[in-house]
């Protein structure tokens, strides 16, 4: 597994995570007061096309940051998959944005630049934190009155490549370009409505200018891990993991986790629409094995740490397909049911007499049972009752720590 | 456009001219400046998996305080119950420490560079005590916004405009064009 994002909690403890955090705070009040972005006429100036330094320093920051992100990301070294995507909620994202916009012109800053522009003794920045944070309370109190609203055209982890259709890397060369064009554009702005000689910047932005363009092209020659590539690198300790039976759980413990509300169970049923008409566990999910990679998007932003998968096929065949996928793509506590749905009917089906046993060859993820109607989950079998069963298993739920992100800035 | 209206404070003590001595220098060019920021949100997103940001730090200060004045409130509001309700303690995030570290980083920088200054920028048109008045509205609207949008131009445009996240670009879009549509009808604010 790609060895960054780390997993700060476990690896230092709480303070000395926080104590990370500080740093890179630190390092970004710094860099924000060395742009020049203390000082609010500065940042204005930028909506009357005299100085665009807002525009150059956001986006440089952005394309910069982008391009390391998917780079070692391309290399094996970031997952992707672990790091902090905004989700994305439409109309509620636009709204808010139009406000700041106005409350950016008014004020003459945005949140993180009032905070260095206070720390610099800077009246206007202390107004305008004050003003944020009167913003800030006024929107707590305020917010049950549009909820639905808030929370609505919510499109989840969805991605510039996803909206588009096109690879990564395309992606990010498309975005390095638009970038160096509205950096043209805004120079030439600058020289217009502001009288700079652009004789006098700097030469060596064009220097910066073909590195970042090379970059780009660099990536999406790359390209992104494929679900297979990211598997490959972890066949070895998790082939190791599926054979040493460490994730298949006993249907006594799924019976148990089931009953358990400290875990936030989500039984994920792989098998063919048919046989899961037939017969399926009682709040059992069916995801066909062709659309398990675009679940995985909404699985990762699972808020809920104490969120256990446990996946399900007649057999385990099918199953250890899909959880080779889901660990692969990041997603934590995934597990199969062991011997699948033939083995939890042998155990559950209790003489039912609409339910008989057909032997079918092992190892062909078939289903091990004939019932009289495609009754799905009404069989008794498919909710016992877990005070009625005394069984003997192992239990092998741990529930691992997320890694990473754990909720974004916004929080 | 620049009118800076405080004169920098004469020394009076040891403190003073420790704080106020250094000379100033002039600020880095908008690209390198940049590129440094986008260091910063890579080693950000590299090390921890989460981006920059500014509001939601602001936002746990303020349920805290809530929660010190008024906890049978905070239970009551679904949207503070999830920051503070209980015994959950609103300032035990990371983003609270990233918000801290943002004070002290610019304090220092603007130490070191000889940048500290009692001072209140804004054009040369209007008072101080009207420029004063606009600052505070504009931060509530950007406080409000940043609310509703789930997150400000740090935790939003940046870091999630460095990731790709869809919704993050349009919001991006979304702040340019309010800013931009106003610029023309406030412009005695700046001009």
């Amino acid at each position: 597994m790609a060895p960054f994002p780390l997993p700060l909690e476990a690896l230092l403890g709480k303070a000395g995570m926080y104590l990370i955090y500080l740093v890179i705070g630190f390092a970004f009040g710094y860099v924000l007061e060395i742009s020049g972005f203390a000082i609010s006429t500065k940042l204005a100036a930028q909506f009357y096309f005299k100085d665009l330094t807002v525009l150059k320093v956001m986006f440089t920051a952005i394309v910069v940051a982008m391009v390391l992100i998917f780079g070692a990301s391309a290399i094996g070294l970031l997952d992707y998959n672990l790091i902090w995507v905004n989700p994305t909620y439409i109309w509620s994202g636009i709204l808010g944005g139009l406000i700041m916009g106005f409350g950016f012109i008014i004020g003459g800053f945005c949140p993180g630049t009032s905070l260095v522009s206070l720390a610099t003794f800077k009246i206007d920045g202390l107004f305008f934190a004050l003003g944020g944070l009167f913003g800030i309370f006024l929107f707590g109190e305020t917010v049950q009155n549009f909820d639905s609203f808030w929370n609505g055209s919510y499109l989840g982890r969805f991605t510039l490549m996803d909206w588009l259709g096109l690879p990564t890397g395309v992606v990010v060369l498309l975005v390095i370009l638009m970038a160096l064009f509205m950096f043209w554009g805004g120079e030439q702005l600058e020289r217009i409505f502001g009288g700079r000689d652009l004789k006098k910047e700097p030469r060596r932005r064009y220097a910066g200018a073909a590195v970042l363009a090379l970059a780009g092209v660099l990536v999406l020659l790359i390209g992104q891990p494929t679900t297979s590539e990211k598997w490959t690198r972890l066949a070895s300790t998790k082939d190791q993991a599926l054979a040493a039976r460490e994730v298949q759980i006993h249907p006594g413990e799924l019976l148990a986790t089931r009953a358990d509300d400290q875990i936030n169970l989500v039984m994920l049923d792989v098998r063919s629409e048919a046989d899961f008409n037939q017969f399926h566990l009682q709040g059992g999910r069916r995801l066909p094995q062709d659309q398990i990679e675009s679940v995985i998007p909404t699985l990762l932003l699972e808020p809920a740490a104490n969120t256990v998968y446990v996946l399900m096929s007649n057999d385990e065949t099918a199953a250890t397909q899909a959880w080779k996928t889901m660990v692969a793509q990041s997603v934590p506590n995934v597990y199969i049911l062991e011997g699948g749905i033939n083995h939890w009917l042998e155990i559950f089906n209790a003489g039912d007499p609409q339910i008989t046993p057909t032997p079918v060859p092992p190892g062909n993820d078939l289903l091990g049972y004939t019932f009289q109607a495609a009754l799905g989950d009404r069989y008794s079998a498919a909710d016992p009752n877990p005070h009625e069963w005394e069984l003997e298993y192992t239990p092998k739920i741990k529930l691992q720590q997320k890694r990473g992100p754990s909720g974004g800035g916004c929080g | 456009m620049a009118t800076l209206s405080a004169a920098r404070p004469k020394p009076t003590s040891r403190f003073k001219s420790w704080l106020y001595s250094r000379p100033e220098k002039p600020y880095v060019h908008p690209y390198l400046g940049g590129a440094l920021l986008g260091v910063v949100l890579f080693l950000a997103f590299f090390i921890t998996g989460n981006g920059l940001g500014a509001s939601g730090g602001l936002n746990r200060y303020v349920v805290y305080l809530e929660d010190l004045v008024a906890p049978q409130h905070i239970d009551r509001v679904s949207y503070l119950l999830k920051l503070a309700g209980g015994d959950k303690n609103p300032l035990d995030d990371w983003i609270v420490f990233l918000t801290a570290g943002t004070l002290v980083g610019g304090f220092v920088s603007g130490w070191l560079h000889g940048r500290l200054k009692v001072e209140t920028g804004k054009g040369p048109h209007i008072s101080i005590r009207s420029r004063w008045f606009y600052a505070f509205i504009g931060g509530s609207l950007m406080g409000y916004g940043a609310r509703m949008a789930r997150g400000c131009t740090s935790g939003q445009a940046l870091s999630g405009g460095a990731v790709l996240s869809a919704g993050s670009w349009v919001f991006m879009f979304a702040v340019f064009g309010g800013a931009y549509a106003l610029a023309y009808f406030v412009r005695r604010l700046w001009l």
